[in-house]
């Protein structure tokens, strides 16, 4: 199993609380990696450091690396945008670009340098199909993107990340907002796409991670308990902390 | 109720407005009133062009001052700065805001129009009292930055985080993800904030009265004094109401003011509305 990312006695602490304590993590390349644990363990900050969008925020104090391919991108000051294009990210509601679907889609090309208008259409046409969305939007792609259910906003945010060509798609809770159609719609795509990508998600549904993760991450108050793949972690937990986790007597 | 008068009162204004003007609007023709210039009382000739043309020009210039100013500070406070600088910033503006406008005239009589007479008009090669347009619009857009101010402020941290994070996860630039996505989100609130501002300015009298200098006549360069609508109105209302017909082109004056602000506000729901179809 080959790892794509590598985190290395990562640190982090927005003021003086500590949020992320010695991450020590390996993300298998091509497969579902899942980042389980209850609400403010940190995965998503954990999450925002890959992506850099940690950069954002104030106060941060930050410390080890992580290493995408054998280069350190957490320290690097060069290419911003470009370690962020390596990563797509689902967020955890859609949210829509101000403009109609197509733009919404051509934007990720049109600022990475693409203007020929036949491959951003070709790109908008593949990648709505690749989410399932073409049949349904294919006649109003003109529209705002705002005026679509928040299932297709999902796939259409999830499209929008793909026409970038991405290594890496992160997602942070990404059904939680959508109804349980959307959502298995959603997870459906995100095993079909790991021959291609690699995945890292966060999620606190416990049945979620059983159905499609490869890899489990068990986190709690900013400290990784236990991490292995996901017949390790599901049928032979080694923590008590897990056990009692994936039994829901978790306190 | 409550909702019912508020909604009445433009109405009334205008209502009021127009037959108070009624007797100018009898004896002038409305071309005449709109687009003359020829402003002679004692003969019943009342052409409000000047008038017009100086309060357009003096908001206008206004705005052109103090819009890109009230944009750039609203993006740097609220995208680059630390989150303290607007929390320091923010009750200043309010302070700002509640300045009363008479000192803000004084302020203007004091250090604009010397300014503009001493370096800023030599330097174009114009000698000028310093009362003029120029010195009324640079006191026009200290007063209106802080209403702009405040409203850009609360559109762009209105803005939710998440929305310029997807644009910047997908290899954005800041700059880019300011101009493309939080521009765009933000347009139709910055088209209501310019219009307020327009609108506080197009009205505003006192300060302006005190150094725009009240000749009327169509001024040629900015830094030739004008005569706005509303220093007209303050100016005589009261004082020559024995000539025929004064007090009712006064009232038309009025009437000019508030059918202007009105248009402008509806251009911008149009604009507005049309944008969000878009969107």
């Amino acid at each position: 199993m080959k790892s794509k990312i590598s985190i290395q006695n990562l640190n982090l602490s927005i003021g003086k609380n500590q949020i992320l304590k010695n991450i020590n993590l390996d993300i298998p390349e091509n497969q579902v990696t899942i980042i389980l644990g209850p609400s403010g363990c940190g995965k998503t900050t954990l999450l925002k450091c890959l992506n850099r969008l940690i950069d954002l925020e104030e106060n941060v104090t930050i410390t080890g690396s992580i290493f995408l391919d054998n280069e350190d991108i957490l320290h690097t000051k060069s290419d911003l945008p470009g370690i962020r294009k390596k990563m797509g990210l689902l967020s955890q509601r859609p949210y829509p670009l101000p403009m109609n679907i197509y733009d919404n889609i051509a934007y990720g090309l049109r600022i990475n340098g693409i203007h020929n208008k036949h491959i951003i259409r070709e790109s908008v046409e593949h990648n709505l199909k690749q989410v399932n969305l073409w049949d349904e939007v294919q006649h109003r792609l003109k529209e705002p993107a705002s005026r679509l259910s928040i299932g297709q906003q999902q796939r259409l945010c999830l499209a929008r990340g793909l026409a970038v060509k991405p290594e890496i798609i992160l997602a942070d809770e990404p059904t939680s907002a959508l109804d349980p159609l959307s959502s298995t719609a959603i997870e459906k795509k995100f095993v079909e796409l790991k021959e291609e990508y690699t995945l890292v998600m966060v999620t606190h549904i416990l049945r979620q991670a059983r159905r499609i993760a490869d890899y489990v991450v068990f986190m709690y108050l900013g400290e990784i308990v236990e991490h292995g793949t996901a017949d390790e972690f599901f049928n032979h937990p080694k923590q008590e902390q897990t056990k009692a986790y994936l039994e829901g007597i978790f306190n | 109720m409550f909702l019912g008068i508020i909604l009445a009162m433009p109405v009334l204004l205008i209502v009021g407005l127009l037959f108070k003007s009624e007797s100018v609007l009898h004896a002038n023709s409305l071309s005449d009133l709109l687009f003359s210039t020829e402003w002679k009382p004692f003969q019943g000739k009342f052409g409000f062009y000047s008038y017009i043309y100086s309060s357009v020009l003096v908001t206008m210039l206004a705005l052109l001052i103090s819009v890109p100013i009230c944009l750039f500070a609203a993006i740097y406070l609220t995208q680059y700065a630390k989150s303290v600088y607007l929390k320091v910033i923010q009750p200043v503006i309010d302070i700002l805001a509640g300045i009363p406008s008479i000192i803000f005239g004084v302020w203007g009589i004091l250090v604009i129009v010397p300014l503009i007479s001493h370096y800023v008009a030599p330097f174009f090669g114009i000698e000028t009292a310093g009362y003029s347009i120029l010195a009324g619009a640079v006191v026009l857009s200290v007063m209106i930055i802080p209403f702009i101010l405040n409203i850009l402020l609360e559109i762009f941290k209105s803005i939710s985080k998440e929305l310029p994070q997807a644009s910047i996860a997908l290899g954005a630039t800041k700059w880019q993800t300011i101009k493309y996505v939080i521009l765009r989100k933000a347009f139709p609130g910055i088209v209501s904030s310019v219009v307020f501002g327009m609108s506080r300015a197009f009205g505003e009298t006192i300060a302006v009265l005190m150094v725009v200098g009240n000749v009327a006549q169509i001024p040629k360069t900015i830094f030739e004094p004008g005569y706005p609508l509303p220093a007209l109105i303050a100016n005589n209302y009261g004082e020559m109401l024995s000539i025929p017909n004064y007090d009712s082109a006064l009232m038309f004056a009025s009437l000019i003011l508030l059918v202007i602000v009105l248009l402008f506000n509806l251009a911008a729901r149009m604009l507005i509305s049309r944008y969000e179809t878009k969107i």
